[in-house]
């Protein structure tokens, strides 16, 4: 399990990206065959259709979802999530700590081997640890690991880190990133050596061959310490298309693969999916939402962002773009966890508030071009966003047609990731952009919100700045009691919500699809891939034999 | 032969061939829906509808909707404005940087033709859909980026054509006794060369246009064209690729809209060509 | 023919040149610097590590310097390492030695290139001759009218016509890839078979406006010939219809068809992209639309400039063989 901590929610090549849940809880739904009481068999395997390709496999590395799902097969971390999304043991056997909340001891479990069959210690933690932390390695969570003021490795299974100050996402960073084979790369540049092509892990599964641009094929690692996973092998099978993916999982090339809501809602209504594949759904830690440039004039002014507010229907957003497979969303926080705070002001569907609001600041048609115009200039603006995502152009298309109707012309401009990222949002060159986030566990977002984030490449690129949430976030994450980091949490949103720097839309539902044979999947708020291992395909309906 | 005499025979032999014909009645259909959508559209082609998402073709909607539940009829006559704008801007382009290369190198010959020809070489051996793509692909696509890249990379044949009529009406008696008669280099090219030549490149320019609108099709289908929420058949297609088993009016409409296009073009370039002169009937159409 | 021969290839050099030069420098007009691709792994990297990157690639030197640099490295097909955070060299990645040459993509794009070609020219050359010698006829008609058709055809909207009816609703062909995923364990003829099976379509589609065109082409050069008065004086002779056909027009209306071939590759391999994406072929076409769309600079420029390449080669080819056919420019 990896923390993947507020990074831009990589969804170029992605179209795969569910939607938020209208139910009240967070419950999974799932329509399937029975999981009947077939005997669990070793045997078979399961392919997953990707979009993206893995670009590298050291999870430290990898900036993309795709990397990090393979990767995660391969590594594991210190702790992960349980399907409470309470914090367990992973390699970790267990962990001490102090009172003070400022050192943690692991107790790392024994007798557990690489792939290749050395012994897991301490010291693979500690290197893991020095090449997060050294400058050279190009790695995007740095951040919490230099938090770090002392790391020691008093014996072969005992890991213990010291933090200057107390540190609440401290725990959880310690995931799936930092645990590396020290005996295989130390010395080595981690940039340029074949491991990250050709890794040796202590997971589940090990990467037997990688066909660039087709398919990369893990054999299940039989001494994996957790016991050798049913399904021999897993096959990551690249078709960047989602409508041919989507015909090869009819035609059997594929078992597994991540729906569109279309492709949920509708293609696959029918006997032919009812009878030989189970679907799941369940809402993803990750919102959507439109950004204002808070440099610009015109958006400099709260009332002409509250108008925007109003004037954009969030429901016909969830109804159209995502077939009803999200919510709207009503802050930077997913509902029905801990730190989301359900009563903060919504901005339902008011156009007619809207335009007053408009007025007031204002914004008027003068010439009866049914534009609205202030000082001579209309109210013109383009939304930027990130090219290859469905569901974002959609939702620009609607946002788009919306302002039109209470005077105000957009346009939309999609552009290529990386060009995105460094030529517009860096460089702070847009007016306002559609963009996600995906969201960690734990409720942290100082890298988001603080005023002191706003430099190049720092993640307040609409340069909010308010003293009080500066100072609550810095609460936040620097006590361990859950009560007071949800007071702190709540009041952000309560601000947030106030000053719409951000126009939060929705929260999308993830909506995997499973062929039917594979059986043990219990689907949970963390997904359903988190017990693959446990996965199994009952004798008699294997479908691919393994010549071993 | 004086030009209205040429004309009507052009006309004469253009009427007889009824594939010409009917290439120019599309020709001539898909301006007049171009001018008149506005008009004839039955929806606005941007309005979204939550309650007629994916419909089938029927009595409202005649060529369905979209997954916005805009109408495709409408989107699809906004769209030939597009195809139709892409197509003749960018053979513009082209047409005219072809001119005037080609004019340069059959007109003057030496080291302006050898730098010319060479140029053309080198511009013919880059696969261009890969050139195309990749400078939409940094530059960002817009329609004006696409007419223009598009222009900038298929001049080439217009130049070779250009040039191959100058070498050989540069040295026809009219041209020498222009010469003869003090007229200016400028003044003989205009005036005696270029119009004599200008029957193959509009051949030419006629059936580029139905490559240009091919080759937006094939960007925009690739998700780099024209850009959305503008309407352009391309985009509407890929809409019909991602949804094709469950929508299958998205991918058939546009796609036979960029083939009746393209072959009415190709269809009215081959009659013009074939009207204008015999000669010509059998030579090469690339 | 030794000596045209030469003075051909020596004039390879400067259009090689020149299309080096045309890469290079339209890649470097895009906006933004190739460095910055490695921002987007790595949000949070330093100014410091950004620089060394900058150097690491020569960005810091002039531009003429810099195409110097890159051009003195591309005589040896060395095109540098690909921006994408594997890293690895671009030939590599267009053509690993190390794997089965299926796994090579330029070897995939190359292949179905030349499959494809051969395919046209099978077919298009008897309709071409069928409907050129029986100018006007039923047949004439109906493959004019077809060929304006597939000519006027996007292949994009072929394909996914094709995939439709074939893959989904007939389930007679595979429609992604270029194997099964039991391929491994079949045995030679039934690999080979599998590859024959995912290629179908693909060259379906590849091979349909092509064929087209030079079926018409064909049939004008025919005409042509036909025309001429040997054909006239064969004729005249006495010789039977289809020796005066065969014998002495076709072996002259086949001479332009031969340079329209070495014309068409470029088009060939620019259609690969669209193709080989909607497949999901491994092939070139498909790595250079993720190169473009990833900004992998070195990448988009080797594969340009070796596609290129190709074209010259193509065309080179198409003059050797056209030499070979016809004595006249032998004697030039």
């Amino acid at each position: 399990m990896k923390k993947v901590s507020c990074f831009f929610c990589i969804l170029l090549l992605m179209v795969f990206s569910g939607a938020g849940c209208r139910e009240k809880e967070r419950t999974v739904l799932q329509t399937a065959s029975g999981n009947g009481s077939d005997e669990t068999a070793y045997g078979d395997a399961i392919i997953e259709g990707t979009i993206g390709e893995p670009t590298v496999l050291i999870p430290m590395l990898a900036g993309d979802s795709a990397s990090h799902n393979v990767a995660g097969m391969i590594f594991n971390g210190l702790v992960k999530y349980d399907t409470d999304l309470s914090v367990i043991g992973d390699l970790a056997e267990s962990w001490d700590i102090s009172p003070d909340g400022l050192v943690i001891t692991f107790h790392l479990r024994k007798g557990v081997k690489w792939a290749d069959g050395v012994e897991f210690t301490s010291d693979d933690v500690m290197f893991g640890y020095k090449t997060i932390i050294d400058e050279k390695t190009p790695t995007a969570y740095k951040e919490d690991f230099l938090q770090v003021k002392k790391a020691e490795t008093p014996d072969k299974h005992t890991f213990k880190v010291t933090y200057e100050r107390p540190f609440a996402p401290a725990l959880t960073s310690w995931g799936g990133l930092v645990v590396l084979p020290r005996h295989l790369l130390e010395g080595k540049d981690i940039t340029k050596t074949e491991f990250a092509r050709k890794p040796v892990g202590l997971g589940p599964y090990a990467l037997t061959k990688w066909a660039q641009g087709q398919e990369l094929a893990l054999d299940s690692y039989k001494g994996y310490f957790e016991g050798r996973p049913y399904i021999d092998r897993y096959i990551y099978r690249v078709i960047p298309d989602p409508a041919t993916m989507f015909l090869e999982l009819q035609a059997g090339g594929i078992d597994m693969m991540g729906l569109t809501p279309i492709q949920y809602t509708k293609q696959t209504e029918n006997d032919f999916f009812r009878n030989n594949f189970q679907k799941f759904r369940y809402p993803v830690f990750a919102y959507t939402h439109m950004a204002f440039n808070l440099k610009h004039p015109w958006f400099k002014d709260k009332r002409v962002r509250k108008a925007i507010a109003y004037a954009i229907d969030k429901n016909e957003i969830v109804d159209v773009v995502l077939f009803g497979l999200g919510s709207p969303a009503t802050g930077p926080y997913v509902p029905n966890t801990w730190p989301y705070n359900p009563n903060v002001e919504k901005y339902g569907y008011n156009p007619e508030k809207a335009k007053q609001l408009l007025k007031e600041a204002g914004w008027l048609d003068t010439d009866g071009d049914g534009i609205l115009e202030k000082d001579g200039r209309p109210f013109s603006f383009t939304i930027l966003t990130n090219m290859g995502n469905n569901l974002r152009k959609n939702t620009a298309t609607i946002i788009q047609w919306r302002l039109a109707k209470i005077g105000i012309r957009v346009e939309i401009k999609a552009l290529e990731w990386s060009t995105f990222v460094n030529e517009f949002i860096d460089k702070r060159r847009f007016e306002a952009v559609l963009l996600g986030w995906s969201i960690g566990l734990d409720p942290d977002q100082y890298d988001i919100w603080h005023s002191s984030k706003t430099k190049e490449k720092e993640f307040n690129f609409i340069s909010y700045s308010n003293p009080e949430v500066d100072e609550l976030l810095d609460k936040g994450r620097r006590t361990f009691a859950l009560e007071e980091r949800k007071k702190a949490y709540f009041r952000i949103q309560e601000i947030l919500a106030d000053e719409v720097p951000y126009i939060f839309l929705y929260v999308p539902d993830a909506t995997p699809i499973v062929h039917a044979r594979f059986k043990g999947i219990k689907p949970s708020p963390i997904g359903i891939s988190y017990n693959l291992p446990k996965w199994y395909v009952p004798k008699k309906l294997q479908r691919h034999s393994m010549e071993q | 032969m004086r030009s209205d005499k040429l004309i009507d025979l052009f006309w004469q032999r253009f009427r007889q061939n009824s594939l010409a014909v009917a290439g120019g009645i599309i020709v001539l259909a898909l301006f007049v829906i171009a001018i008149f959508a506005p008009v004839i559209s039955p929806y606005d082609p941007h309005e979204i509808d939550r309650k007629h998402i994916l419909e089938p073709p029927g009595l409202s909607h005649p060529f369905g909707t979209d997954d916005l539940g805009r109408d495709i009829l409408s989107r699809m006559i906004w769209g030939g404005r597009i195809s139709l704008a892409v197509g003749f801007v960018a053979v513009g382009i082209s047409t005219m940087i072809g001119i005037i290369l080609g004019a340069l190198a059959g007109y003057y010959g030496g080291w302006a033709e050898r730098i010319i020809m060479r140029f053309i070489d080198i511009m013919l051996s880059i696969p261009t859909f890969f050139l195309i793509l990749a400078v939409i692909a940094f530059i960002g696509s817009s329609i004006w980026n696409i007419m223009v890249v598009i222009g900038l990379t298929s001049w080439m044949g217009v130049a070779r054509l250009v040039r191959a009529e100058f070498l050989s009406l540069k040295e026809r008696e009219y041209v020498l006794a222009a010469r003869a008669m003090g007229a200016g280099d400028l003044r003989i090219i205009f005036r005696h060369i270029m119009i004599n030549s200008m029957a193959p490149v509009l051949v030419s320019a006629v059936l580029g246009i139905a490559g240009a609108v091919l080759v937006e099709g094939a960007l925009s289908f690739l998700g780099i064209g024209v850009q959305p929420p503008t309407p352009s058949w391309g985009n509407i297609l890929t809409l019909g690729k991602d949804n094709i088993e469950i929508a299958w009016w998205l991918s058939v409409f546009p796609g036979l809209a960029i083939l009746i296009t393209v072959l009415g073009y190709n269809l009215l370039g081959e009659g013009i060509r074939d009207s204008i002169d015999p000669r010509l009937w059998e030579t090469e159409r690339k | 023919m030794p000596v045209y021969l030469i003075k051909r290839i020596f004039e390879m050099i400067p259009t090689l040149f020149g299309i080096t030069l045309i890469t290079f420098f339209i890649i470097h007009l895009a906006p933004g610097k190739p460095s910055d691709i490695f921002s987007e792994l790595n949000p949070k990297i330093t100014p410091e590590a950004r620089e060394k990157l900058e150097k690491y690639y020569g960005l810091d030197k002039p531009i003429m310097v810099q195409y110097g640099l890159w051009l003195k490295k591309v005589v040896r097909l060395d095109f540098g390492e690909s921006f994408s955070s594997d890293r690895r060299p671009v030939m590599q990645k267009i053509w690993d030695r190390k794997k089965p040459l299926l796994e090579r993509r330029l070897f995939v794009t190359f292949m179905i290139n030349i499959i494809s070609v051969v395919i046209i020219l099978l077919i298009a050359i008897p309709i071409g001759i069928s409907s050129a010698v029986r100018r006007n006829s039923l047949f004439d008609k109906i493959t004019t009218t077809t060929v304006f058709v597939g000519f006027a055809m996007p292949s994009f909207w072929l394909a996914l016509l094709l995939m439709m009816f074939f893959g989904v609703y007939l389930h007679w062909l595979p429609i992604s890839q270029l194997k099964s995923m039991n391929f491994d364990s079949l045995s030679f003829s039934g690999k080979i078979l599998d590859v024959a099976r995912h290629l179908v379509l693909p060259l379906f589609v590849s091979a349909f406006g092509g064929i087209a065109g030079d079926s018409r082409f064909m049939r004008s050069s025919m005409l042509e010939v036909i025309r001429q008065d040997f054909v006239t004086v064969a004729r005249a002779k006495g010789l039977p219809e289809h020796l005066v056909i065969y014998r002495h027009a076709l072996r002259n209306a086949l001479l332009p068809l031969v340079t329209l071939i070495g014309l068409s590759v470029p088009g060939l391999i620019g259609g690969s992209v669209i193709f080989e994406n909607i497949f999901g072929i491994p092939g070139m076409g498909q790595l250079f639309y993720m190169a473009v769309m990833t900004r992998d600079y070195p990448l988009v420029m080797c594969i340009l400039t070796i596609g290129s390449m190709l074209t010259l080669i193509g065309n080179l080819l198409a003059d050797i063989g056209y030499m070979i056919a016809d004595p006249r420019i032998r004697a030039r």
